[in-house]
């Protein structure tokens, strides 16, 4: 590699945030993607936010084909993927139209410059040209050839006829990656490893693709526009074995070792769907630990192929988003109705209808409480973050198993997608699911016969005997059953028990949860932040941030939507103020005022993106203190 | 002889509960052919799985003495295939009507077919909503007049065996509810059958439908009707055999006197790989008014679903060794923070 031939000034920072932008064929994803496991390895905590057009190919060039990747990397234990960059790569004109007025005052911006010809100018909705009409006045401007850089790194390949000029162009993304990374001081060797990897029965495109990361690095390193590159000192995380790790895929291994550890095989019935399809491919990678996966007709059929399956005697899951959840309905009350433990995970998306498929929601939480008819509680459980997707997962398999009956686990398009470094677990410290259960195989009725419905006085599980057991053969189905023998009954006082009875169910899973967490670490905040699902990082940063300003601020984030917390109601009353910000028009907070007749102060966002953690300190400045004030 | 290899019988498949069908209806036959064939096959009540959907017909689970499943509307063979992929020790039916496996179903129907999941499809069609009180189904013959269409249906009714044949399935036939004899050689077929089976049973449903299959079902139409596929027989019908069917020069079938048809007589051979010939006979008669085949149309061996599935499952398994969570967990790039 040359040497350096200008002075350049290395600047410390504690964190920054990187965003890479650019069409949807520019390889965006892939790029952050790297940069974030170059990042990983240097130590850094991060957060990572993609974003990406739901057309497969939306036209190039045009705002609807801008696609992006953000990344928040620090010194310290960081929550969420930034609010605004502190450097902005945009490879074309609509990505610097769409992202532009994102990028931090006296931010960078790296622009490919051999994008902007008249023709992007135009589709990105420029009428003059921003590189020199004053647009980028503010912003530290670096205008790369990145197009043309990378094709003359790559001359003597196009030479030897093993590349053409368009397949060469296509690396311009890894050049961009090269730069970056230098700028930052990210070691690109792991990338230059997975290139050889990925493009194994292609050397040539190998090869290019690190050319052309070379190059950037490179170009840095040479050219004497960078006057300055910026370190990020690893963070000074808890001990112990890391690894990146996306919601989706925390998910999945969570599914695997809810089957490890309850020794019972997986199986996964599903029907392809943004952004839940993910965890059907990575579970019918898993078939070495018994797993089996079946892509169904419809989103029916998959939960229906659920039922069938716990009905023998498989953890049994279906995988979906909102639309599919909808379609599912009634066999999700069939599940309820026929007690059998199974999973139902809701990778949230925008909504109503099919809404904004790519971007993150948290507007189906009455879907999975109520969404059912009749009375048909189940217990819902969420997701905070990626990497507590792995045991949201575990916890959901837990409920089930010990108390027979269908959980939705909640996560969203944000967790789905965005990555996180993950402290793991020894899988022999996880929870013990053998211990919560066991099949029924002796009669428990008299003279020998076998009644599905008597229930376990204390968690109130009905039995669960699986076809094959000679002696307890039995039916089940949707029709109202007698308490304790399980015959189809049309019996008005039975009807009201079995309710009450299904109901109360629920309720003994609340008497089983530890108390609520809170964290108030002086014990005299007064003003509470409640949260639950994806919003829990913003609403971290958000704390801290009040905290740091003098504000005496809590915050609560709950994982079970059902049963709430039992203690919830006398802990919401402690404070002055409860903040309850959510990515709906106010589900919980609605729940909330219903069940505690507390005016809890809802803060409402559905833009697909998750909260920004400045626009939560101004939430709750206004909700919780500006009367205050005014009153002082 | 271990207990549990003990010879059963009837009663041995047939529950406690009280059966709730209208008097008359041909559920009850159908309810004790299946429950003596299982008997006399050597099936076992707890190896045996019943699944249902909703309708008069999907009450069936309840009067059978094995496990059993009353699903919901049209969803049966979705739960069956979930347990049979699962589950490769068991013996699964599943228990239909025209309405819930044909309308509201007939997605899943389809699907369950053509993937060959190893399963037991018994379709009883009545041509009726009996449920729900005598509406259309979409196998009531055009024009018939029933509650919801009081100046005559307008759509085309579908025939459950060509639709079993399109979607490909590897063993369809027909019977009828009062042919004890016959229904009990088709039900036995099926069961050893490996693979998805689909029966159409011709229901009659005396409430509301009476008489839909008369022309099968009573002793003075059903020898002149009645088109029986023996397997290596040539398919002649009638008092005397007098009829025969012969295939025209497009591969479809016509019915001609037997002394006309010479050596043109079809040879029935269910076992054809191509659903062609079987689909022809099945369009001989589009509803059961006149001359209807019944019988085994189709029974060819294919590989089975969830058979194809376990053996990625044990390819896995041998290609990579037993999963092991701990290595799964830590794939991928890892790095130590020491403390
Ligand atoms: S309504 Fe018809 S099909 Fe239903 S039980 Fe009565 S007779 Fe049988």
């Amino acid at each position: 590699m040359s040497g350096t031939v200008t002075e350049r000034t290395t600047v410390q920072l504690s964190s920054a945030v990187v965003r890479f932008a650019g069409d949807s064929g520019d390889g965006m994803q892939l790029t952050g993607d790297r940069f974030t496991t170059q990042t990983a390895l240097a130590g850094n905590d991060l957060a990572t936010l993609p974003d990406f057009p739901a057309e497969i190919r939306a036209p190039a060039g045009t705002l609807a084909g801008v696609s992006s990747f953000q990344l928040h990397f620090s010194d310290q234990d960081i929550h969420t993927p930034g609010d605004a960059p502190d450097v902005l790569v945009a490879m074309n004109p609509a990505a610097l139209m769409k992202h532009l007025d994102a990028l931090k005052a006296g931010g960078t911006v790296i622009v490919n410059v051999d994008s902007f010809t008249e023709r992007n100018l135009q589709k990105a909705g420029y009428h003059g040209d921003p590189l020199h009409d004053g647009t980028l006045t503010d912003y530290r401007v670096h205008e790369v050839k990145l197009t043309q850089l990378t094709v003359r790194a790559l001359e003597e390949q196009i030479e030897r006829g093993e590349l053409n000029k368009k397949e060469a162009e296509r690396c311009k993304n890894m050049l961009a990656l090269g730069l970056v990374s230098w700028m930052f001081h990210r070691p690109i060797d792991g990338t230059v490893e997975w290139l050889q990897q990925k493009f194994r029965s292609k050397p040539e495109l190998a090869e290019a693709n690190t050319t052309a990361l070379r190059a950037g690095w490179n170009y840095g390193d040479t050219t004497e526009a960078f006057v300055f590159t910026y370190e990020v000192p690893a963070a000074k995380l808890p001990p112990g074995r890391y690894r990146n790790i996306t919601g989706n895929q925390a998910l999945s291994y969570g599914l695997v070792a809810a089957s490890v550890r309850s020794g019972l095989p997986l199986f996964c019935g599903s029907y392809p769907i943004t952004p839940a399809s993910d965890i059907l491919h990575e579970l019918a990678k898993q078939k070495h630990f018994g797993v089996m996966t079946f892509q169904a007709e419809d989103e029916i059929a998959a939960i229906g192929s659920v039922i069938g399956a716990a009905f023998g005697g498989s953890l049994a899951v279906t995988t979906s988003s909102g639309p599919g959840i909808a379609l599912k309905t009634e066999a999700l009350g069939l599940a309820m109705m026929t007690e059998l433990p199974l999973l139902v995970v809701n990778v949230m998306r925008g909504g109503p209808s099919t809404g904004l498929p790519t971007k993150t929601e948290q507007s189906d939480l009455l879907q999975a409480l109520y969404g059912r008819n009749g009375e048909a509680p189940i217990p819902v459980v969420a997701a905070s973050s990626p990497s507590d997707c792995f045991d949201v997962t575990l916890e959901a398999a837990r409920i089930a198993l010990t108390y027979r009956t269908p959980v939705m686990v909640l996560s969203d398009g944000y967790l789905a997608n965005s990555a996180e470094p993950w402290n793991m677990p020894h899988t022999d410290e996880l929870p013990d699911l053998r211990a919560v259960f066991s099949f029924t195989t002796e009669p428990n009725g008299p003279d020998g016969t076998y009644l599905p419905f008597l229930r376990d006085p204390d968690t109130l599980a009905r039995p669960w005997a699986v076809p094959g057991t000679p002696g307890l053969e039995h039916r089940i189905g949707g029709l109202e059953k007698e308490d304790g023998t399980g015959h189809i009954s049309y019996d008005h006082a039975n009807h009201h028990r079995m309710t009450v009875l299904r109901h109360q169910r629920l309720a003994r899973i609340a008497d089983d949860l530890p108390p609520t967490e809170v964290f108030d670490p002086d014990g005299d905040a007064d003003v509470l932040i409640l949260g639950w699902g994806s919003t829990a990082g913003p609403i971290r940063a958000a704390c801290h941030q009040l905290r740091q300003r003098g504000r005496k601020v809590a915050r609560v984030h709950l994982r079970h939507l059902a049963p709430l917390p039992k203690d919830l109601p006398d802990l919401l009353q402690r404070y002055r103020v409860v903040v309850l910000p959510e990515n709906n028009m106010g589900q919980l907070a609605m729940l909330l005022r219903a069940r505690t007749l507390l005016d809890i102060r809802s803060y409402n966002t559905v833009t697909g993106q998750p909260f920004a953690s400045a626009e939560l300190v101004r939430a709750v400045e206004e909700l919780a203190f500006s009367e205050q004030e005014v009153t002082v | 002889m271990t207990e549990a290899q003990a010879t059963l019988s009837k009663k041995d498949f047939t529950s406690d509960r009280e059966v709730r069908w209208c008097p008359g209806c041909g559920d009850y036959a159908i309810l004790a052919s299946v429950q003596t064939m299982l008997a006399e096959v050597g099936a076992r009540p707890e190896k045996t799985v019943f699944v249902s959907g909703i309708g008069c017909s999907s009450r069936f689970p309840y009067y059978m003495n094995t496990y059993g499943f009353h699903s919901i509307h049209g969803r049966a063979p979705t739960l069956a295939t979930g347990l049979a992929i699962t589950r490769p020790d068991l013996d699964i039916w599943v228990v239909t009507g025209d309405g819930d496996g044909l309308s509201i179903g007939g997605n899943h129907l389809v699907h369950a077919l053509r993937r060959n999941v190893n399963i037991h499809v018994l379709l009883f069609n009545n041509e009726i909503y009996g449920l729900t009180k005598g509406q259309y189904s979409p196998t009531s013959p055009l024009g018939s007049i029933h509650k919801s269409t009081p100046m005559g249906s307008i759509d085309r009714p579908v025939n459950p065996v060509s639709l079993a044949l399109g979607a490909e399935a590897t063993f369809v036939a027909r019977s009828i509810d009062n042919d004890r004899k016959h229904l009990t050689e088709v039900l036995t077929a099926a069961y050893e059958h490996r693979g998805a089976s689909f029966i159409e049973i011709y229901q009659n449903c005396n409430v509301f439908n009476d008489g839909a299959f008369d022309a099968l079902r009573t002793p003075e139409n059903k020898t002149a009707n009645q088109i029986r596929l023996r397997r290596g027989e040539p398919i002649t019908f009638g008092q005397q055999g007098e009829n025969a069917v012969v295939a025209r020069g497009d591969g479809t079938m016509k019915i001609v006197p037997t002394e006309d048809a010479g050596d043109r007589v079809v040879i029935h051979d269910p076992t054809k790989q191509e659903p062609t010939t079987a689909f022809a006979l099945a369009r001989l008669a589009h509803n059961p008014t006149g001359p209807t085949p019944i019988g085994v149309f189709r029974d060819v061996a294919r590989p089975v679903y969830d058979d194809l599935l376990r053996e990625q499952v044990e390819a896995a398994q041998q290609r990579q060794g037993q999963g092991d969570l701990q290595q799964l967990l830590e794939s991928g790039n890892v790095w130590d923070v020491l403390g």
